[in-house]
């Protein structure tokens, strides 16, 4: 079954042609590596997925849904959760409160006026849950903006993974962590089971590639090549424009 | 004692002196200033919904203050009771605000201030000229008081008492509101509404809400503002009064229960009774604006908490420096 399906997706910025007939077919379960240059419209890609910009042409499926018209708010609510490049949290509130934001964003309880944030147990608990799954929970009450880099790329993984999405755009989660950090997101990344379809935007091959079961290369806003590991690092293609000779 | 019993002792202090203030303070001149500062303070705490915890400055607050006030002032005009006039009025300001809403929330920052200012002045406008309804520069009078459970708000005392009872209900609903998730889903609009999106939240509606609920509080001040007046007219409209209650919750401290009660008691005490003892009364409030903005950028209530708490280690700290000789003082 086809967990995100991009059929001829197309996006341009005045002249600029950023996306171009991009399709994506991802199965359910799937781990899809995006790799391409700086500026081919990887994280556009992810912005049109989301929702964030509307594409000029093309569809987009959420498990053979449509969703190419829905709201960017409502996608969350069908499944479908991101993390980004630059991080974006709440720096005021602490690292408890940021995942809490994650979760409350899909309940009713979101509109109510009169209770207690703090006191409803169920999301404080199932948010101390998504932080013991990323290793924050020691500093859960901990201010953001007192939060190493690192600490920061794991709680926006885990107000993500606090959702309990059924497919995860991750852009860049490797971005600006050091080789330790790199190493305890992989193992992180690696611990999520097969039920999370994930798609994942990331410049170093060193941690992406063992991540991957398949991987696209864009160039300029098109798919250049799309294959397994082996026969996207082995494209001449690849070489040329990504991996160098 | 633990900070928390003493932030509670201090706030049982500050509602017992309020509440007994008639029966303490000298004369009913400085009661009505009290009941004066109260009602600016619930007007500045709508204002604070939006400013403080949505993050959008509004310059056109003053309309739905003022709508509140001249719909209750038409309806008693044209011969009905306080009952109607008052849900007409709240009605009025929450319709206005309605309006102001979908259009000024088309946009964000600077936009906004600048759609909120226009829609405050054609308010204003409207009062000004359309003179047939609103009797134009010589405003609208009234005649009477409500009897709220057969009790009379026509003494100082009275009227301190409505209006102590209503600042009472929107510190408590603000206290409630700012825990509440919906409170938190605001925050989270002003500080991430990218974010916000991504999460699953209506970033527009959420801050429609809040709209709506800063519009009620300024028209629930809007009606105690005429009814103590006995009478509104255009000026009451106009951008300096938008300026004003922006001034107060931004010299108390946005984002805080406490800082427009402080901001509104500032301006009110400056404008009432400053003026009476100093002729430039208004350089004075410009020089203690400025001080605010200079020494406590935050605003004058988490200002004065940062500074005690920065006296306070500072004391702790020399008192662990002093040498401990073992001897007793000579």
């Amino acid at each position: 079954m086809t967990a995100l399906g991009v059929n001829r997706l197309c996006k341009s910025f005045g002249g600029l042609r950023v996306t171009a007939n991009v399709n994506l077919d991802i199965a359910a379960g799937e781990r899809r590596l995006i790799i391409g240059p700086n500026g081919a419209g990887k994280t556009t890609l992810f912005n049109l997925i989301t929702g964030e910009l509307t594409p000029d042409s093309g569809s987009i499926t959420l498990f053979d849904h449509d969703i190419t018209k829905t709201p960017s708010r409502r996608r969350p609510h069908l499944g479908m959760a991101r993390t980004y490049q630059i991080i974006t949290l709440f720096p005021r509130d602490s690292i408890l409160r940021n995942v809490t934001l994650g979760l409350l964003g899909l309940s009713d309880l979101r509109w109510s006026p009169f209770h207690d944030l703090a006191r409803q147990q169920h999301l404080v608990d199932d948010a101390h849950e998504a932080l013991k799954r990323v290793g924050l929970t020691h500093i859960a009450e901990r201010p953001l903006a007192q939060t190493s880099y690192g600490e920061r790329r794991r709680v926006e993984i885990a107000m993500a993974l606090a959702q309990k999405p059924k497919v995860l755009l991750l852009d860049e989660p490797f971005a600006g962590l050091s080789i330790d950090e790199r190493r305890d997101v992989k193992e992180l990344l690696l611990t999520i089971p097969r039920d999370v379809t994930m798609v994942m935007i990331e410049h170093n091959m060193d941690v992406a590639l063992d991540f991957a079961d398949r991987i696209t290369l864009l160039h300029f806003g098109e798919v250049i090549v799309e294959g397994t590991r082996a026969e996207v690092v082995d494209d001449p293609r690849t070489r040329e424009v990504y991996l160098g000779h | 004692m633990t900070r928390s019993s003493a932030r509670w002792l201090a706030l049982a202090v500050a509602l017992l002196a309020l509440a007994t203030l008639p029966f303490w303070m000298i004369g009913d001149y400085y009661t009505n200033i009290a009941s004066q500062i109260l009602y600016w303070a619930i007007f500045a705490l709508g204002l604070n919904v939006l400013v403080g915890y949505a993050g959008l400055v509004s310059l056109g607050h003053a309309a739905l203050f003022a709508m509140a006030g001249y719909t209750a002032g038409l309806v008693l005009e044209a011969g009905h009771g306080h009952i109607l006039a008052i849900v007409l009025g709240l009605t009025a300001s929450v319709a206005t605000s309605a309006v102001f809403a979908v259009l000024a929330l088309r946009s964000t920052g600077i936009g906004f201030l600048m759609i909120t200012l226009a829609l405050g002045q054609i308010v204003w406008g409207i009062a000004y000229r359309w003179a047939d309804l609103t009797h134009g520069d010589n405003g609208v009078v009234l005649h009477g008081y409500p009897r709220p459970f057969g009790l009379g708000i026509d003494t100082p005392t009275g009227f301190y008492y409505l209006t102590f009872l209503f600042f009472l209900l929107a510190l408590a609903s603000m206290t409630i509101f700012v825990r509440s998730p919906f409170g938190a889903s605001l925050r989270g609009t002003r500080d991430q509404a990218r974010r916000m999106t991504a999460l699953g939240y209506n970033v527009w509606l959420i801050r429609f809400f809040a709209f709506l609920i800063s519009g009620l509080w300024a028209g629930i001040a809007g009606l105690l503002f005429v009814y103590y007046n006995q009478f509104i007219s255009p000026q009451i409209v106009a951008l300096q009064t938008s300026a004003e209650v922006l001034l107060m919750v931004i010299s108390g401290g946005t984002a805080t229960l406490l800082g427009p009660i402080a901001g509104a008691a500032i301006v009110v005490i400056m404008k009432n009774v400053v003026s009476a003892y100093v002729e430039r009364w208004n350089l004075v409030l410009g020089v203690i604006f400025v001080a605010i903005i200079s020494f406590m950028p935050e605003g004058l209530v988490p200002g004065s908490i940062r500074l005690w708490k920065m006296g306070w280690r500072a004391l702790l700290t020399r008192k662990k420096a002093l040498p401990n000789t073992g001897a007793p003082p000579s």
